[in-house]
């Protein structure tokens, strides 16, 4: 009984125990419901939004460029489909073996197969690696034959910049190629939307009008697991291309400048008189700019470097030459304008000028006799000039240049490249060179010598304000938002008045105080070219159609001595480096102007001979376009 | 005294498959069932390796539950201190020649399956104080002896587990072994006073853990102090469960899991998966089925004649009261992460076996329930 006694107490024990800890284990499992419900319903939200950012990840493709068209429309910078190849290592039963098959199949080099395995060891095993960013059509076809035996392999189509006219705007357009870290840290708009794999403008307008190029990133979501594996594409959002930009540029003319051009060093600039717009701008030698897109070779790259004539200098832009006799029409300007000489106005010309002691030698070694300023402008008599350029003085004739355009940029902000150039004054000698200003050198800068430098650009603005009738203009190579009419332009300039699309006002152009001495500077500029002993007589088209009026020039790229002046060489027997820079300032045709060229053949000898008949072969091709040039003007309003 | 004797082993099979609690029964096969389909979840909606062999140890788990529920309580009783000593060398099998793997040396390969002895010392624990207490006298309950025999039962396997090293199932069957304690009578001071001196110790024994061990308590106390090391886990699977809301992602959708966010989800993490595909009302249902299984298994313990059934239900609910609050408070990041493993759901067959045992003896407890023991 006792032992029973004593189970029945230790069983009311138990019991109590038990109800004392059920009760706790009540409270407990109601904390733990609470705690579920506070995870589960009350911070729901919250959970989700952070699981979804578990789960979803984003990525970004390069966005497509806008395209470049010409005047016409014609695409001169667009994009393409290219044909690459990844591998994707997880995928890959032996890689070793693919990549001999693979170096078969592509003539991949050692050291392109080093690369692909260095990336291997870096990259994830689900991220593909690149194997050749551009296959051509042929090797795509002969990778998709043998794909069966390519595993993990993958061609992939994607899209990139591509220029199918080649060098011919390679210097205009500039080029694409992968950004450095500075470019992407410099750029706010290349820093959001880059992605590996994306191109941007490494020169020229490509560079310049990137913001508006770039267009915007396609954004696929994946859902990825937790090492970043895509598992599935959730969503696709499409990117939106960059703006398309038109160019006043026409393709045919642009062309036709680079066969002119070929193998010889030069710049050929072609402007609307009235509009401003560049016609052509060409640069030579030029290069190919799609050799950048997927990373030049080392050998390409020195090829193009070390080439003696330099192609990757901007020479229309960024070349300095002296204009030599081409800027006889300013000085024979600005003579007239300050009542220095008029038509009547004679110089006696010997071959050469004394002056304090020193020979100033013009061209022509029996000189010219006595020249009037058309004569001295048709012959290009230097002897006239330097004793204009005496009676005018040097500050005189720079006002004049810089009003026409010498010494200032052209494009402005456009191309980075660009050079201002130089038009030499008294207090500029002072400033810069500490000198006071020698009148001999006043002599030389009367005949586009000494100091001075122009652009090929300046020189061919210079020369369509002078065709134009003395008025500004502002040359312009993108079609702007309101694309001012050919005769609109015209007509408001012969008022007087300019119509600035930019400030939206009428503004004085007029860049003479006599009409008449513009006459007189055109007047001689056509004898020049048309009239018997002119320069570039030889060069004329007789045909008013496509007659034009221009002026030579040969620049001296050193000084000559009095022993190489006796000897009186022949061009082929002077060193590349010392031949004369030819030169041809020109605008047509005469009656009814409309555009104006500049030409220059580095070390291409005398003007007349090397770069007059360059510009009788445009000149027609030029003109005739002009119709369906004017046609095109209401083509298309794209802007930027 | 032997009156009672006749009674209990005349049960024919028949009564005895009669006499099995079928409420038990049907929420232990729930909750197998559910464990498979939410194993099939975490093999991403596959039947591979983990979905596979879960399956195949409650097929011979689950029998063998039967098996040992058709065995006299009485039997049970009297193999109670064996039992404890075959797991105790066991464990010591174990410190000597186990299989180890991550740092730790728990286990020993039998060939078919690898046996983690602790596990089944969470079981062993509550038999052998079970019999202890049903066999001491009310009076000697509080008594020197008495106490520190049964603090001994506890420390001795303790001190093999903690050097495995296993901190989670170590406080288990420290936890199990000391209801009994509390079950058994043990003045409710000594309780009071322990606790006090453990708070008071709580540096010392800290400044004893392992650095991870530290670690994982600085990471429950701060989770964000290192979200991609130490945090990861319990970030993500405060993640899971926070993300499934009321219903839940829905079966094979929780992405958490799905896309490997989760760690360790066939295991400890297993609720995770389970509440981010089934939300809040699956979550309490669970609550609500294991609830249903311990209040069985009290209600067993409290119609038991003898005081070792009772104390063995009472204790082995408690234990997996215990099991569950552990590892949900730790999922939930309510405790630092301790590794123990949720009854029948986590995947691992020591654990799974040592779990059925106990529902095995406790349905013996129903079938024999008017069986005294002396």
């Amino acid at each position: 009984m006792i032992k029973s006694n004593s189970g029945i107490r230790k069983t009311d024990v138990i019991n109590r125990r038990m109800f004392i800890i059920g009760a706790a284990k009540i409270i407990v499992f109601v904390g733990i419901v609470a705690r579920l419900f506070s995870l589960q319903i009350n911070e729901n939200k919250k959970y989700l939004t952070l699981s979804d950012k578990n789960r979803i990840r984003e990525w970004k493709l390069p966005p497509t460029r806008g395209n470049i068209v010409d005047y016409f429309g014609n695409v001169i910078a667009g994009n393409l489909k290219v044909y690459q190849l990844h591998i994707i290592p997880e995928q890959v039963e032996n890689f070793n073996y693919l990549l001999v098959r693979l170096k078969n199949l592509l003539n991949l080099s050692d050291k392109r197969i080093a690369r692909i395995n260095k990336l291997k060891a870096e990259l994830k095993p689900w991220e593909s690696i690149i194997v050749s960013e551009n296959l051509s059509w042929s090797q795509f076809v002969k990778i998709n034959n043998y794909l069966y035996d390519l595993v993990g392999v993958k061609p992939v189509m994607t899209i990139s910049r591509n220029y199918p006219y080649n060098d011919v705007y390679t210097h205009v357009l500039g080029y694409v190629s992968q950004p450095n870290e500075q470019e992407i840290l410099e750029n706010e708009i290349i820093q959001e939307r880059f992605v590996p794999g994306m191109k941007i403008g490494k020169l020229g307008l490509e560079k310049r009008l990137e913001n508006h190029l770039i267009g915007t990133n396609a954004i696929q979501r994946y859902e990825v697991n937790a090492y970043g594996k895509r598992i599935n594409q959730l969503e696709h959002q499409k990117g939106e291309q960059g703006s398309k930009i038109r160019l006043t540029v026409d393709t045919e003319i642009q062309k036709a400048c680079g066969k002119l051009l070929n193998q010889k060093a030069g710049s050929i600039s072609v402007m609307d008189i009235y509009t401003g717009d560049i016609i052509a701008m060409y640069s030579s030698p030029s290069y190919n700019p799609n050799l950048f897109l997927f990373g030049i070779s080392n050998d390409e790259w020195q090829l193009i470097r070390n080439n003696p004539l330099k192609p990757l200098i901007n020479k229309t832009l960024s070349g300095l030459y002296s204009p030599g006799s081409t800027i006889k029409p300013i000085v024979a300007l600005s003579a007239l304008e300050n009542n220095v000489v008029d038509t009547k106005f004679k110089v006696k010309c010997t071959g050469k000028m004394e002056l304090y002691e020193q020979t100033f030698h013009c061209w022509k070694e029996e000189g010219h006799g006595w020249v009037s300023l058309k004569n001295a402008m048709k012959q290009s008599c230097d002897t006239y000039f330097y004793e204009v350029a005496r009676l005018l003085g040097v500050d005189r004739l720079n006002k004049t240049a810089e009003k026409f355009g010498l010494g200032k940029k052209v494009l402005g902000e456009y191309f980075d490249n660009e050079k201002k150039g130089l038009f030499p004054n008294t207090v500029w000698k002072k400033n810069n060179l500490g000198k006071g200003w020698v009148l001999g050198e006043t002599l030389i800068t009367g005949i586009g010598q000494g100091y001075t430098q122009t652009t090929p650009l300046q020189l061919c603005m210079m020369t369509a304000q002078i065709a134009n009738g003395g008025y500004a203009i502002k040359p312009k190579i993108i079609v702007d938002s309101n694309p001012i009419s050919y005769e609109d332009a015209k007509q408001s300039m012969e008022r007087g008045l300019l119509f600035d699309s930019e400030s939206e006002e009428l503004i004085d152009k007029k860049l003479f105080k006599d009409k008449k001495n513009i006459k007189i500077v055109q007047e001689a500029m056509f004898a020049s070219t048309n009239e018997r002993f002119g320069t570039s007589y030889k060069s004329r088209i007789d045909d008013p159609k496509y007659q034009f009026a221009g002026k030579t020039g040969t620049a001296q790229v050193k000084r000559i001595s009095k022993r190489e002046r006796e000897l009186d060489l022949e061009l082929e027997q002077i060193p590349y480096k010392d031949r004369d820079h030819a030169l041809y300032v020109a605008y047509g045709p005469y009656i009814n102007p409309r555009y104006a060229l500049s030409i220059i053949v580095e070390h291409g000898g005398s003007g007349s001979k090397a770069a007059a008949p360059i510009a009788k072969k445009l000149f027609k091709l030029i003109i005739d376009r002009h119709d369906l040039r004017n046609k095109q003007s209401n083509f298309e309003r794209i802007t930027v | 005294m032997f009156q009672h004797d006749r009674l209990s082993n005349e049960i024919t099979l028949f009564q005895k498959i009669k006499n099995l609690d079928y409420i038990l029964l049907i929420s232990v096969i729930l909750l197998s069932v559910l464990s498979v389909f939410v194993m099939y979840s975490t093999d991403g909606g596959e039947i591979l390796f983990h979905t596979k062999n879960h399956f195949v140890k409650l097929a011979v788990f689950f029998p063998l539950m039967i098996f040992i529920a058709f065995f006299n309580i009485k039997f049970w009783h009297n193999f109670s201190y064996l039992i404890y000593f075959i797991v105790i060398l066991l464990l010591i099998y174990v410190s000597i020649f186990g299989i180890k793997s991550s740092g730790s040396q728990r286990w020993m390969d039998l060939y078919l399956f690898v046996l983690q002895p602790s596990e089944l010392m969470k079981v062993a624990i509550i038999m052998c104080l079970a019999k202890y207490y049903h066999r001491l006298k009310i009076e000697n309950v509080n008594s020197f002896t008495s106490i520190t025999i049964v603090l001994s039962i506890i420390i001795i396997p303790i001190i093999f587990v903690i050097s495995q090293p296993d901190l989670g199932t170590s406080i288990l069957i420290a936890l199990s072994g000391l209801i009994i304690l509390w079950l058994g009578g043990v003045k409710i001071k000594y309780f009071i006073y322990s606790f006090i001196t453990f708070l008071i110790s709580l540096p010392f024994i800290i400044s004893f853990l392992k650095p991870y061990q530290k670690l994982r308590i600085l990471t429950f106390l701060d989770p964000d102090r290192d979200p991609l090391g130490a945090g990861y886990q319990i970030i993500q699977s405060k993640i899971a469960i926070g993300s499934g809301g009321l219903d839940g992602k829905g079966f094979l959708k929780g992405t958490q899991s799905y896309l490997d966010f989760l760690p360790e989800k066939h295991t400890d993490f297993i609720f995770t998966l389970f509440s981010e595909e089934f939300g809040f009302i699956g979550s309490v249902g669970l609550l609500i089925l294991y609830s249903i299984i311990i209040f069985r298994i009290l209600r067993i313990g409290s119609i038991s004649r003898s005081n070792f059934a009772r104390l063995f239900c009472f204790g082995y609910a408690f234990a997996i009261f215990i099991y569950i609050v552990v590892n949900l408070s730790m999922v939930l990041g309510l405790l630092p992460i301790v590794g123990s493993p949720l009854p029948i759901m986590s995947y691992g067959g020591s654990s799974m076996l040592a779990t059925m045992i106990g529902f095995g003896i406790v349905l013996s407890a129903k079938i024999n329930h008017k069986q005294m023991i002396a």
